[in-house]
């Protein structure tokens, strides 16, 4: 406590107070509530991610969603009790839009998960005291909700020079902030050695409005010896705004457009720092705060130390209401605050207060009227903004013009629709205007965004495009390569063909093979034996080698046999090779005839075009001929069985009269015509029987499959159970998917198998 | 005589020395497209939907800058009409459609899809994701409603769903005019 200087903020506005409704009671605790709602967005940041599933049974402070991101919160059970749903539920904004939000039904016993103090915090490094905090859920108390851990973390570069505590509470009714410094500044002040730990500021400064004289002496017990400074600032409105306190507190101002930790400022607010204590020293998360329930709507206005998802009407009701007197129910303060649009909205996380205000309390503005320039505005204005000029531009839509008159610094205070004497309502003007902005850049945005997705599409369609050109080109080379090689080697065919043949006529036959693999097997067998008598001869080797020498005479005879009788064998084995060469020959022919016709062709032929026409023509005539040898050699090979082909034949004919008679069946033709058909498939199936019977190939086993045609309703019946057990399958597999719809699909599959079982049956 | 040959030798190499600087800025300083069809484009929703009659945003862009009119855009309604009047320095017209849609994004209610993948070749964003004869679905972030998907759909499984407000994209009214006066505070203020 070194200075008590402070320094002065622009603007400002002294508002009547109304702090004594609520400041003269201690802070009690509402009684529990049967049914708590925990909106997965109580945050600045992304929405929380649930990580329970209705019908879990959590304890209280047992994590039932996790943070989404760096810019979200986890959010824990209140109390103990069991996850009754995950859906839409009523939200505190002033939009009145329902938000997505875990219900959990309390089961009365209040009973703790195990919980995890850290004393020794000091022992700890930064970087796990942070994800303490960050797993503690906690975010800004104070009525804006950023994650607490995130900004702690935010900050490498600017480190935060100077540690603010924010204990100004300036709005005229509320007096959570006052109430807890006064009965938990123990507690207040260990949790600002933990953040002091944290950040490792230079200094600490706690700023305290001049009206909440016991926070600030409580404060000033608790604090003693250690660092910190606690500062008196006047009262005035709005000294509490976290910009406006760093001016006060320390007389720099927060750039336009900036941060405080820009200029080495981190600002958090009271209650933040007894969560933060909660979280590290007792591992309790932050699942309840202090509430202000004030307005003269209520029988006993007071603070209470309220869970978090504790509906609105529960407080209300213990604070006393009288629904009669109630005209604007306010959540926040009257400045800044919004009005609920119904009761059944749970307490959140940024929720300081509820005002329960009556019409004389709070009376309806005046209509406003035409701006008269008188400049009020301007001179309270905490922003140093010029809120008229701002009105104006508002009014025109003129964005440009709003940016550069700095609307985005307006902190929506108030002020200047407070001291307005022509009752505008600037504020809404501003707040609408800066979401119109929003929107119009979000939608530049997502335009630019779409665009180069459309750019880059047609960028890979052209070159897809380009791709498919040249895998064109290539093929197309590929088969002009082809089609050269073929033709170079067809030059050749002839010979080659021919030499081929010859080649297989004398091919041996697999006889011959077999005889002269033995016959050469036993030469060598006799061949060793031979040289093992030379080196040791006994009786015994010697009669083996006699052996092996008959053996091997009975081979050699076996085979000069086999070849005696080759020229038969080979006659039958080069059959399929006489085929070929048909079809060699004829394919000859062909080209030849190509060549020839295109060289006839050419209008003016040189010499050596004439004469290799002659040459192809010589050549035609000689593959021709060959061409007709090798046929009639081919005709003269024993043709396949007869059988066979007539078996073909009588099947296919069989099938044709059969899909006629299906069509004319189809078609609704008339009787006789039916009958014919049928005659005509009987006929046909007798005539497969004969062929069956004369080929030499083993008769078919029928099986004769159920072709009936299926009636109109059995295929309706059969739909409906596939589609009900499909459903069903549906159902199951999807984990969250209602029981008495299971029941319900099971029971209609169990219905369709029924009745198609019935019409079966009939 | 020799005066009027210097005068005319002076000007002729004034002029090539003009030349030769016009010609270097030409080809040094070159403009590559339109700037005015760029600033247009930027102007432009980018949905790609084609309404305004030009395969895109784009080559709208180029026909407005080419003199088109500027009215044509029923995705961007009124306030495009507007920036793009302020930009040319022309005056807006009314839209050249029914009225302006709210935005939209597709919707493939995916149990009648049949993997056909005709809306994801007719998508100008990549916005639909699937395989052949797999189902295929919306990425809602990068939609633009630009309704492109929904008529190649075989079978008709592909809706256009309003884009409602949310939490997050909620903004403030903007409050009546000073002296716009609702009925019952013209009775009170009487």
């Amino acid at each position: 406590m070194t200075s008590l200087s402070v320094w002065d903020m622009h603007g400002g506005i002294h508002p009547p107070e109304r702090k004594e409704l609520t400041n003269r009671t201690p802070i009690q605790r509402p009684t529990l509530p049967a049914r708590l709602i925990l909106p997965l967005a109580q945050h600045l940041g992304a929405p929380a991610e649930p990580c329970v599933t209705p019908g879990d049974r959590v304890l209280k402070g047992q994590k039932i969603a996790d943070a989404a991101g760096v810019f979200s919160a986890p959010v824990h059970a209140p109390t103990s009790g069991v996850v009754r749903s995950i859906g839409p539920q009523p939200y505190p904004h002033a939009s009145g839009m329902a938000s997505e939000a875990i219900v959990i039904d309390s089961d009365g016993q209040d009973q703790w998960t195990t919980l995890q103090p850290h004393s020794d915090f000091r022992s700890m490094a930064p970087a796990d005291l942070l994800e303490l905090i960050r797993q503690a859920g906690i975010s800004g108390l104070g009525g804006a909700g950023f994650p607490t851990a995130a900004k702690l973390a935010a900050p490498t570069a600017p480190r935060a020079r100077v540690l603010i505590i924010n204990g100004a509470e300036c709005e005229p009714y509320i007096t959570a902030d006052d109430l807890l410094m006064r009965e938990k500044a123990m507690e207040l002040v260990a949790g600002i050695e933990i953040l002091a730990h944290l950040i490792q500021p230079e200094r600490v400064l706690i700023g305290i409005e001049d009206n909440k004289p016991e926070a600030i002496e409580a404060v000033r017990a608790a604090v003693g010896e250690r660092e910190f400074q606690v500062r008196s600032i006047p009262t005035r409105y709005p000294s509490g705004g976290e910009k406006q306190l760093i001016q006060i507190l320390t007389g720099e101002e927060v750039p336009s457009g900036g941060l405080p930790i820009d200029i080495g400022m981190l600002c958090q607010n009271v209650g933040t720092c007894v969560a933060v204590h909660d979280a590290v020293l007792l591992g309790k998360p932050l699942i309840s705060r202090i509430t202000t329930l004030t307005g003269e709507a209520l029988a006993r206005p007071m603070n209470v130390d309220a869970l978090i998802g504790t509906p609105v009407e529960n407080l209300l009701e213990f604070a006393g209401l009288d629904a009669s007197k109630l005209n604007r129910l306010i959540m926040g303060g009257p400045m800044m605050g919004f009005t609920l649009p119904s009761t059944d909205v749970p307490l959140i996380k940024t929720t300081n207060c509820l005002l329960a205000s009556t019409l004389t309390e709070l009376p309806p503005p005046p209509p406003a009227l035409p701006c008269i320039r008188c400049g009020e505005c301007a001179d309270v204005c905490p922003a140093s903004l010029l809120p008229q000029q701002l009105h104006f531009f508002a009014l025109g839509q003129q964005h440009d013009q709003l940016k550069a008159y700095n609307l985005f610094d307006c902190i929506e205070c108030g002020a200047c629709a407070y001291v307005c004497p022509s009752n505008i309502a600037l504020v809404q003007y501003y707040r609408a205007a800066k979401g119109e902005i929003r929107t119009l850049e979000q939608k530049q945005h997502k335009a630019e965004h779409s665009r180069q997705r459309f750019e880059w599409r047609q960028e890979r369609l052209r070159r897809a495009e380009q791709q498919k050109e040249a895998d064109r080109k290539a093929r197309a080379e590929r088969a002009a390569q082809a089609k050269a090689a073929q033709t170079q080697s067809s030059a050749v065919t002839p010979d080659d063909a021919v030499a081929r043949i010859q080649a297989s006529k004398t091919a041996l036959s697999d006889e011959q093979k077999k005889r002269k693999i033995e016959a050469s097997m036993a030469h060598v067998a006799l061949k060793k034996a031979e040289k093992q008598l030379a080196t040791h001869a006994t009786a015994e080797l010697e009669a083996q080698v006699a052996a092996l020498r008959e053996a091997a005479a009975k081979a050699q005879q076996a085979l000069a046999e086999a070849t005696a009788t080759a020229p038969q064998t080979t006659g039958a084995a080069t059959r399929p090779t006489d085929d070929d060469a048909v079809k060699k020959a004829k394919i000859e022919a062909a080209m030849l005839r190509a060549q020839l016709r295109k060289l006839e062709s050419m209008e003016s032929r040189d010499e050596q075009q004439q004469a290799e026409l002659a040459h192809l023509q010589a050549r035609l005539a000689n593959a021709e001929q060959t061409l007709a040898g090798a046929q009639q050699n081919a005709s003269a090979e024993p043709s396949r069985p007869v059988g066979d082909e007539a078996l073909k034949k009588a099947k296919i004919s069989l099938a044709m009269r059969r899909a006629e008679l299906n069509k004319a069946e189809k078609t609704g033709a008339d009787e006789a015509e039916l009958s014919k058909l049928r005659d005509g498939l009987a006929k046909a199936e007798q005539a497969l029987h004969a062929a069956e019977q004369t080929s030499a190939k083993p008769a078919p086993e029928l099986v004769r499959t159920d072709k009936r045609p299926v009636s109109e309703q059995a295929r309706a019946l059969k739909t409906e159970v596939a589609f009900a057990r499909a459903d069903l399958r549906r159902l199951e597999r999807d984990a969250v998917s209602d029981a008495a719809l299971v029941e319900a699909a099971r029971r209609r599959l169990d219905e369709a198998e029924r009745k198609l079982q019935e019409h079966t049956d009939s | 005589m020799s005066a009027v040959l210097i005068a005319v030798l002076a000007l002729l190499a004034l002029c090539l020395v003009c030349g030769a600087i016009l010609g270097f800025a030409a080809v040094r300083f070159r403009v590559e497209g339109n700037p005015i069809a760029e600033q247009i484009n930027a102007l432009l929703p980018q949905t790609q939907c084609g309404q305004c009659g030009y395969p895109g945003c784009k080559p709208y862009a180029e026909a407005i800058a080419g003199g088109d009119k500027i009215n044509k855009c029923p995705p961007g309604g009124e306030s495009t009409i507007q920036a793009l009047a302020d930009l040319l320095d022309v005056e807006p017209e009314p839209l050249d459609a029914e009225g302006e849609v709210p935005p939209r994004v597709a919707y493939i209610r995916e149990a009648e899809c049949i993997g056909c993948t005709k809306c994801i070749q007719a998508c100008p964003v990549d916005a639909i994701v699937g395989a052949a004869k797999q189902m295929h679905t919306v990425i809602v972030a990068e939609c633009t409603g630009c309704d492109l998907c929904v008529e190649p759909c075989p079978v008709d499984c592909i809706d256009m769903i309003e884009v409602g407000r949310d939490l997050r994209s909620w903004q403030w009214e903007q409050p009546l005019l000073p002296g716009q006066m609702i009925a019952s505070d013209r009775e009170q203020a009487a």
